[in-house]
């Protein structure tokens, strides 16, 4: 955990209210969910709050978020400080650099890149640099390993950098221009950078690969033997009752899936086992 | 090397047209009608005799999973939740899906949701990956648009797809935390039982899959669960995205067989190791939570569930990192050390208390700064941490410190000599945070 907690009073704004445009979108956003379950749409809503003020969140902008969604306020401060990518205090105008600094980026450079920060725009993260353009923080990983080390700036990365490469990044933004996005260094997206060694052949892409699968002649054959069974003779019900009889490729065949099925559910509803089991012994997160 | 024509994801790289018409052209949405039309159980029983593992980390058969979802319903809608929250370091395979090849998780949506019996399913995008986001909201509505789904489809199942996003925060990768996050809270996990199944979003049976789990189901009863399980070695079959990064030459995310010997992986698809074979100090095979495996284990090793486990570490998402013989590893772990510190969502105390006070012991090993029988304190705090918290997040942190201890204790012994050889003033307190 950290300690997160909202701007000082000094620098929260008076009020904050949604565009229009913003509010359309917010309306229809909170439609998705089913109703009385608004309060879903509540990191969506900070989320565009936060991109209309600036890149950070403010307490009148809570306020109105939860007052949309029939929230308490202290709900949604509880989300705001949670969530780490809701910033809660003011960042650099033109660019927030946030810097993976988890360990596939750091045996990368991440580490070099966080100097040319702490050089060029100040020397604390959360800090904004002399002009108000630019400010810095350190980030856990972003998910973008094999393009390491990468930094994200509002919505876009940047990609395979090396410091050199952050420097002009930097220049460009400060010049208040958007750099070129994504991998800095030649390749397109997380392919070998010498590339391509597979995915090569012609034939999966001219439209060849549709209407052959063995898997989907089972489907049929499945479907035929269903129907067969529901027009046998009514003298045979378990017969109607059985599901198709599997596919000849089946590795696994001949089990009556629905005693199967329905056992393996009942074992469920009964001690609600199994799933533990997989998320406890190896503990890896599900993601 | 797997086949071209039996990889699942053939635009990974983004080469081709991620919208429907390239999915189409490449063999998405084919089919999906006689697929449904075969029904739920058969569904059921093809996931299942493909021997398919849930790709998230756990390795849970994803048929099973699907199974335990209510026959009838109570009255209350069903729900399929997909967990694209990929924020476990080292792993970054279900972002190229959302972004490159979008149809393969939309369709997967429509017919894992058709076979649990669900007529919504809300996919949970981490918060940064806003391109992916955005890649896979277009895809959704070009279903939607072409009517593959929502209502009164050509498919006859009406189902709808909601794109929902997170803001930061690892922990709601674990199932539970997950579905508190969708309902507009914290992300802190819940107790089980009652097990998402049963009580899940909105109260609601649910069953949360992730991505690639999802993405590859449609392809595997198009093609047959015979041809996905001959490939890899039993009760570990199939095809998996790997991806590699760290110190390899060409690091990248590659679609490869289950149990490619890891040799083979880093030299075809990584490039080699950075210096060379011999230059490898250790890896860790499938996200930051899995212990270390050193070089000497790295000839032999065998990339799937059970080859992993046999050295003492797991294969969880499959996204190698590679560590040369430059690197700092106590310095590594210590960073990951201080990942999980940080992403803790606080709820247990052995996990709040437990993740800070072993990075700092960590941070301080790494200098050098300790006494040799804090080794064994930290091994036991680790112990202490594990098995004791909601969810698996204590036990992700203790397992890195663990593998570390166990493989490279005398690095960290000779670290503290180095330190205490030679003079230092005595540090200033700091109180923890």
């Amino acid at each position: 955990m950290s300690v997160r907690r909202l701007a000082p009073q000094e620098l929260q704004p008076e009020s904050f209210a949604f565009t229009a445009e913003n509010q359309a979108w917010a309306e229809k956003t909170i439609a998705k969910y089913p109703p009385g379950r608004q309060a879903s749409a509540v990191i969506p809503l900070l989320m565009r709050a936060q991109e209309q003020a600036g890149g950070w969140l403010s307490e009148p902008a809570m306020r109105l978020v939860g007052d949309m969604l029939g929230m308490a306020p202290i709900r949604v401060y509880e989300v705001a400080t949670f969530y780490t990518q809701f910033q809660l205090l003011p960042v650099g105008k033109r660019a927030h650099i946030q810097v993976c600094g988890t360990t596939p980026c750091m045996v990368r450079g991440a580490g070099d890149l966080i100097n040319v920060c702490k050089r060029r725009i100040h020397e604390e993260p959360f800090h904004l640099s002399k002009s108000g353009d630019l400010s810095w923080e350190e980030v856990e990983c972003a998910g973008t390993c094999v393009n390491a080390p990468m930094i994200q700036v509002w919505r876009d990365v940047y990609e395979d950098l090396t410091p050199e490469d952050l420097e002009n990044i930097l220049d460009a933004f400060e010049r208040g221009e958007t750099p070129k996005t994504g991998p800095q260094n030649g390749r397109r997206s997380s392919e070998p950078v010498t590339g391509l060694r597979v995915l090569t052949e012609a034939s999966l892409y001219d439209g060849s690969m549709v209407g052959k699968g063995e898997g989907l002649a089972a489907a049929l054959a499945a479907i035929a033997a269903a129907k067969a069974a529901a027009e046998a003779p009514a003298a045979e019900p378990a017969a109607a009752a059985a599901p198709p009889a599997p596919p000849k490729n089946d590795p696994a065949p001949a089990k009556p899936p629905v005693a199967e099925a329905v056992k393996a559910q009942g074992s469920a509803d009964a001690t609600g086992q199994a799933k533990p089991g997989a998320d406890k012994p190896n503990g890896v997160k599900p993601s | 090397m797997l086949a071209d024509k039996d990889r699942i994801f053939t635009n990974i790289y983004g080469y081709h047209d991620w919208g429907l018409q390239g999915a189409l052209k490449r063999g998405s949405w084919d089919g999906t009608k006689t697929i449904l039309e075969a029904g739920r159980d058969w569904i059921i029983d093809q996931m299942k005799a493909s021997g398919l593992r849930g790709r998230g980390g756990a390795g849970f058969p994803t048929g099973l999973k699907w199974s335990f979802m209510p026959k009838k319903s109570d009255g209350r809608p069903h729900y399929l939740v997909v967990n694209a929250d990929e924020s476990e370091p080292g792993t970054c395979k279900d972002r190229e899906i959302m972004r490159h090849d979008p149809h393969h998780l939309v369709e997967g949506c429509l017919i894992a949701g058709f076979a649990m019996g669900a007529h919504a399913a809300y996919i949970y995008v981490r918060g940064e990956f806003i391109t992916e986001r955005e890649h896979l909201q277009a895809a959704v509505d070009q279903a939607y648009e072409a009517r593959l789904i929502g209502k009164d489809n050509v498919h006859g199942w009406d189902f709808d797809i909601v794109v929902h996003h997170g803001a930061g925060a690892y922990i709601c990768g674990e199932e539970t935390a997950l579905i508190e996050s969708l309902e507009g809270k914290k992300g802190q996990p819940r107790l089980k039982p009652p097990f998402p199944a049963n009580v899940g979003l909105y109260g609601c049976p649910t069953t949360v899959n992730n991505v690639e789990s999802i993405a590859v189901a449609p392809t595997i009863l198009r093609r047959g669960p015979a041809w996905f399980s001959s490939i890899g070695r039993p009760n570990n079959v199939g095809t998996k995205l790997f991806g590699i990064s760290g110190h390899v030459n060409t690091p990248c995310v590659v679609e490869e067989a289950m149990g490619i010997p890891f040799k083979e992986l880093i030299e075809k698809h990584g490039g080699g190791v950075r210096g060379g074979w011999d230059n490898l100090l250790a890896i860790i095979p499938g996200g930051a939570s899995c212990p270390v495996i050193p070089a000497e284990d790295c000839a032999e090793l065998i990339m799937d569930f059970d080859g992993c486990r046999a050295a003492k570490s797991t294969l969880g998402t499959a996204g190698v990192l590679v560590m040369d013989k430059n690197t700092d590893i106590i310095r590594a772990i210590a960073r990951i050390s201080y990942f999980f510190k940080h992403e803790s969502c606080g709820q247990c105390t052995p996990c709040r208390e437990g993740t800070g006070w072993m990075w700092r012991v960590m941070d301080r090993m790494a200098q050098g700064r300790a006494q040799k029988r804090e080794i064994d304190l930290l091994l036991q705090v680790t112990t202490q941490v594990e098995g004791h918290t909601i969810c698996a997040l204590g036990d992700a942190a203790a397992w890195p410190i663990q593998g570390l201890i166990r493989h490279f204790r005398p690095e960290i012994e000779k670290r503290i000599d180095q330190y205490s050889a030679n003079p230092h003033s005595d540090p200033v307190p700091v109180a923890a945070e």
